[in-house]
């Protein structure tokens, strides 16, 4: 991109090539995995400005109780304290997601600068890094992170952070291989025999080569992270009662679920539905780039 | 020979190096858990200082980390793991009726999931390309991204509240097969769950197989299918047992959510709410037991699958990797 803009006497078409080259994706898309990214740009949206869609979510009104779905005004019924149950979803999105977006990003970069440095300069880092992997590699993750959150209490951001330790050997292998892979190519010699420094030939060589793996590592985690997540509220870990969360939800509603089964089937919906709709974005990338 | 011991000695060393880590990680998680445990261990009784000091002395509260921390371990190793704080009983006594349940479940949706896991992944590979095999891709893919709880309660509402087929929650209380019958719907929504891993790795391995020279020669000799097939899962058992070891992590990971939804009295409902109670003696005996049953099966059919096939090594990276990036 930068390349071509620094040739300004041909910005407009490079311009009219970037729009193009934009397209490209969308329009290689199998339906299934269009219907999949609008899916998630609407959650993305929700996430983003929550109040702009359903504004007063967490209003109660306890006069009204759990009422279901059909009920004038609340199409998807209310809870037991009588809060509109498709403002609530709305609204816990932004906590389902962001942590789950925070455990990927938190974990890719550790994964980076261990696995990066164990795959670049191998011998004891990386005997000791790899070790570290594989050791953390075979814990239950889950168990830990009840154990961890629940006992620690410390509520959302600690749980993120718990899952962020937990998540990153995966990334640390997968980037130390993809280094590896790098390693020994032409361009990497000739940027040694140049004398760059390390760190200029990790950032500026290495990485723009390694950036997709990373890239679709980091988008199948946020499925995982959203999992996990969502069983941690589920648990009445991580959130506070009352929040707006769809593990929090689904397990709130299950206490109504004679009086508006909506409340929990909605909400295990909608994690199911982004979960899957991240996996199967993730995985078409992943094919399509032949990364598997 | 030289090589397998080796192999051997060094997937024990890591498997007891993962314990002594995993026991050291979970021992400091609760060692700087906030709130004081003689206070916890007392309950909401109103003290004076000289029995909390006391209670304190009993319990070795006051002795540094380390020394703490050895004394833990050196009564694990002899069996004795203290007492639960909530039922005042030793630890074992109190858990041992939860673990048999759990351990019914978690049995159950093995062989459940095994059973369905090879079985799908077989068919799918068999009709590549097929309506059935993309059908079969696309239940895996929202088996794989559906946490276990979700599952469990949509189950719980179609099938035993709206259908009536199922008991809604609990373990009854007439017998084996009663119990077996309330233990269904969890068993199956956790297999639902857990088997997608399953079927994706038969899929792929038995594509791999098909593709063989030798699966080519016995379709030209006529064999009949179905002895090819059995042929082919022969040679492809090998990435299916290995990701056993994870398929069990994944049923007792789940297995903690699953029983929440049915109100099943087990290990994982144990465990969240002595984490609520701060029950510190239980929450550290479940924990270690779940971790050291995932890890010890891990190892065994590591080392299981070397034994059987010593070429396994590079193919088992390559399934690990699949099994990760699911």
């Amino acid at each position: 991109m930068r390349r071509l803009a620094a040739q300004d006497s041909v910005g407009a078409a490079s311009l009219r090539l970037s729009a193009g080259q934009a397209c490209r994706p969308w329009n290689g898309m199998p339906v299934s995995i269009r219907i999949c990214t609008c899916v998630l740009i609407v959650i993305a949206a929700f996430v983003i400005a929550p109040g702009l869609f359903a504004p007063g979510a967490l209003e109660q009104d306890a006069l009204l109780g759990a009422v279901p779905p059909g009920t004038a005004g609340h199409p998807l019924g209310t809870d037991s304290l009588g809060r509109d149950v498709l403002k609530l979803l709305i609204a816990g999105s932004r906590s389902a997601m962001v942590g789950p977006c925070v455990i990927a990003v938190g974990s890719i970069v550790i994964g980076i600068l261990l696995g990066g440095i164990a795959g670049w300069y191998g011998g004891a880092a990386d005997w000791i890094i790899s070790r570290y992997a594989d050791i953390t590699l075979s814990m239950p993750t889950l168990l830990l992170a009840i154990v961890a959150a629940g006992i620690i209490g410390g509520g959302y951001w600690v749980s993120v952070l718990v899952m962020v330790i937990l998540y990153s050997p995966f990334d640390i292998r997968i980037v130390r291989s993809a280094v590896i892979a790098q390693k020994g190519k032409p361009y990497i010699e000739s940027a040694l025999i140049l004398r760059l420094s390390t760190l200029r030939i990790l950032a500026r060589h290495i990485f723009p080569n390694i950036a997709l793996v990373i890239f679709v590592n980091l988008f199948l985690n946020i499925a995982y992270g959203l999992v996990s997540m969502s069983s941690l509220s589920y648990l009445g870990l991580g959130v506070a009662p009352g929040d707006a969360d769809w593990g929090r939800q689904l397990s709130d509603g299950r206490s109504i679920l004679f009086d508006n089964p909506a409340s929990a089937l909605c909400a295990g919906a909608f994690i199911v539905v982004t979960a899957v709709c991240v996996n199967a974005v993730g995985n078409w990338l992943t094919e399509r780039n032949a990364l598997g | 020979m030289n090589d397998s011991l080796r192999y051997i000695l060094r997937r024990v060393a890591e498997f007891v190096v993962s314990m002594a880590a995993l026991a050291f990680v979970i021992f400091s998680l609760l060692y700087i858990a906030p709130g004081d445990p003689a206070r916890s261990l007392v309950g909401t009784k109103h003290v004076t200082p000289e029995l909390l000091a006391q209670i304190r002395a009993k319990y070795g509260l006051d002795d540094p980390f380390f020394v703490q921390f050895g004394n833990w371990i050196s009564g694990a190793l002899h069996g004795d793991f203290g007492e639960s704080i909530r039922a005042g009983q030793p630890v074992l006594d109190y858990i041992a009726p939860h673990a048999a349940v759990t351990f019914q479940l978690v049995l159950l949706s093995l062989v459940l999931s095994v059973v369905f896991g090879v079985f799908f992944g077989i068919v799918s590979a068999k009709g590549r390309g097929k309506l059935r095999d993309s059908a079969i891709n696309t239940v895996a893919l929202v088996g794989t991204s559906a946490p276990s709880f979700a599952v469990g309660l949509f189950f719980l509402y179609v099938f035993a509240l709206k259908c009536g087929w199922f008991p809604i929650y609990g373990i009854g209380d007439g017998g084996a097969l009663d119990q077996l019958w309330h233990l269904a719907l969890p068993a199956i929504a956790l297999t639902f769950a857990v088997s997608a891993l399953l079927v994706k790795i038969t899929r792929s391995a038995m594509l791999l197989e098909t593709e063989k020279d030798y699966s080519v020669f016995l379709r030209a000799r006529a064999i009949a299918p179905l002895r090819i097939t059995m042929a082919q899962l022969k040679n492809a058992s090998a990435p299916v047992l290995t990701s056993t070891g994870l398929v069990l992590a994944n049923l007792f990971g789940g297995t903690v959510l699953v029983e929440s939804v049915f109100s099943i009295p087990g290990l994982g409902n144990l465990l969240a709410s002595s984490v609520t109670f701060h029950d510190v003696p239980v929450v550290q005996f479940i924990a270690l037991m779940l971790a050291f049953i995932v890890c010890f099966a891990s190892a065994v059919v590591d080392i299981a699958v070397y034994l059987i096939d010593p070429t396994s090594r590079q193919r088992r990276r390559l399934y690990r990797e699949v099994e990760a990036t699911g």
